[in-house]
């Protein structure tokens, strides 16, 4: 990373960080908190679909995990939300150790372990949309009790900086794997894996751990969406729409890039809401322009956001935004 | 060094090596020739763990490593080249160096080093920050020789990292893989460019449809009717001796 970079995450993350002081519309804060989930889901989709090269379709399955777990953890046993976060996060990575476990050592690759991964997560949608324990259909509510001991805050902007500060740690966790040995086994594994192997990387470990943060990260997002809405079910929770946008926002921002996850979210929902804004009450009109951005993206940029500004600065800069 | 013992290895009907046997001294450039078709890749991946073979063991520095998984193999010492150039197409030079330099040094900084330091060894000093996909074909064969050496392999099993340059690019690497023994790295290569195994090599195996017909000196090897008619045909040998008689 170039110190041109870093100063690019600091200034994106400062002004996140001061919208609260700026605006007290509620609509632009909740807009901007709901980007941040789906950008921390999308960092975990990034490390193994993005640097790691193994695209899962199924990341609901992680961000599911998050919420039920904290949330049956508060409801069902009395336990303190920040330790139900704490539980969360450890059964998400735990489930992608599991799911990668299952589908690596069986060779599973590309399109193959991405429909794997669809598989597992919607067996865990049926599974919590059926079980009274989970709530079945209707769901779990959480019971509303402001305070920092039980992860519910009062006042929008706070709830703002927390997520802000686990999608910043999120960064953290991306830009020091993407300078390390193992940072560099991910790539040697998504660019070849018979020549990763052949140079002793252990491809199948490498996967494993890569799945595990992955699911860890995207479990967390989980946990956040439940303590700022306080409420999931199993359409929710485990539902395709959170595998799509933690996808999208990775692929769109720019694969495998540490910044791609949170400018692929804000350029995806600044669209979807700008669209819905001009279009007024057409039902489902983001989701069309998400649909023709996606095209766009995969026609003709494929590095996403981020690729296309790498090509049009000059070229003496641009090998900063690699990781 | 390295023993090779009744190697067979079978797909399906198709027998691709049938009952090899060799063995690889400490501190030799031994040749592994044959027609193609001949299983040679297919030997080569037996014994860098790629493939597992129907029968026959690998047994390197006295230990039998037939089940061995190909990244414990390269962390005890055995490296290997592609064929067909296996390039991480995504990455700089450096970058790609240093993934085989990682096998030995945890640190960034050090796998950095020692990859500039390998690229340095194979000429490849220049080229460093190129994207590895920007390489000529002859910049790739270099590619491929330095990550497997920046992992510090006890042996070297070079694939035809010859095949496809010219001869002049071929004067300037024979001298590189020669510096390469003489720093203490046990060597087979398979090859088809003669002069480069006449030159290197002290001691070449044949395989002929997937079996061993004949090993020696390079010359003598030459020399053997059985080879020249594993190359050109049955009869080839008496025809050429005829000839050279007439001449």
């Amino acid at each position: 990373m170039t110190r041109h970079t870093a100063l690019w995450i600091a200034l994106l993350l400062a002004a996140i960080a001061v919208a609260p002081l700026l605006t007290a519309s509620n609509a632009a804060l909740n807009f901007i908190v709901f980007v941040l989930i789906i950008a921390l889901a999308a960092q975990g989709w990034n490390l193994l679909g993005g640097v790691a090269g193994q695209s899962s379709f199924g990341h609901a399955a992680f961000f599911g995990t998050g919420a039920y777990v904290s949330a049956l953890l508060q409801l069902r046993f009395g336990v303190n939300a920040w330790a139900g976060l704490a539980a969360g996060i450890a059964m998400g990575a735990l489930v992608g150790w599991v799911i990668g476990f299952l589908s690596f050592r069986a060779g599973l690759r590309g399109s193959y372990f991405a429909l794997v991964t669809l598989a597992f997560a919607e067996v865990l949608r049926i599974l919590a949309n059926a079980m009274g324990f989970t709530g079945g259909a209707a769901g779990l509510l959480l019971k509303l009790d402001l305070g920092f001991a039980n992860l519910q805050f009062s006042s929008r902007a706070q709830f703002l900086w927390l997520a802000l500060g686990f999608v910043a740690l999120g960064l953290i966790i991306s830009l020091r794997i993407a300078a390390t040995r193992f940072g560099a086994q991910l790539v040697a594994v998504r660019e070849n894996e018979d020549a990763a192997k052949a140079l002793g990387v252990d491809v199948l470990s490498v996967k494993l751990r890569a799945i595990a943060i992955s699911g860890a990260m995207t479990a967390a997002a989980g946990v956040l969406y439940l303590q700022y809405f306080l409420y999931i079910d199993a359409q929710i929770a485990y539902g395709v729409w959170i595998s799509v946008e933690a996808l999208l926002a990775a692929m769109v921002g720019g694969r495998g890039l540490v910044l791609g996850p949170i400018i692929g979210a804000f350029t995806l929902h600044g669209l979807g809401e700008a669209t819905k804004a001009f279009a007024g009450r057409v039902p489902g009109i983001d989701l069309m322009v998400y649909g023709g951005v996606l095209v766009l993206v995969v026609a003709f940029a494929p590095g996403g956001v981020l690729g296309l500004l790498a090509k049009l600065r000059p070229k003496s800069r641009r090998s900063g935004e690699t990781a | 060094m390295l023993e090779v013992r009744d190697i067979t290895m079978r797909f399906g009907g198709l027998v691709a090596v049938g009952g090899a046997s060799f063995s690889v001294p400490k501190g030799a450039i031994v040749g592994l020739i044959g027609p193609n078709g001949a299983g040679k890749t297919t030997l080569f991946a037996v014994i860098a763990g790629f493939l597992t073979p129907t029968a026959g063991s690998v047994r390197f520095e006295g230990d039998d490593i037939t089940a061995m998984p190909t990244h414990r193999r390269a962390a005890r010492g055995i490296a290997r080249t592609f064929q067909i150039v296996q390039p991480f197409a995504g990455l700089d030079v450096r970058e790609n160096i240093a993934v085989g330099a990682y096998l030995r040094h945890a640190s960034a900084s050090e796998a950095h080093r020692r990859a500039e330091a390998v690229a340095q060894r194979v000429g490849l000093g220049a080229d460093l920050d190129k994207p590895a996909a920007s390489l000529t074909v002859a910049g790739r064969k270099r590619l491929e020789l330095a990550r497997a050496l920046a992992t510090e392999p006890k042996l070297l099993l070079l694939d035809e990292v010859l095949a496809g340059l010219n001869p002049s690019e071929i004067r300037d690497i024979v001298p590189v893989i020669r510096a390469i023994r003489d720093e203490g790295v046990t060597i087979l290569m398979i090859e088809h460019v003669m002069q480069a195994v006449m030159n290197l090599c002290e001691h070449v195996h044949v395989l002929a449809q997937g079996k061993l017909i004949a090993q020696g000196d390079p010359p003598s090897v030459c020399a053997d009717p059985a080879v020249v008619e594993a190359y050109l045909g049955r009869g080839a040998a008496e025809r050429l001796r005829l000839e050279a008689s007439h001449a």
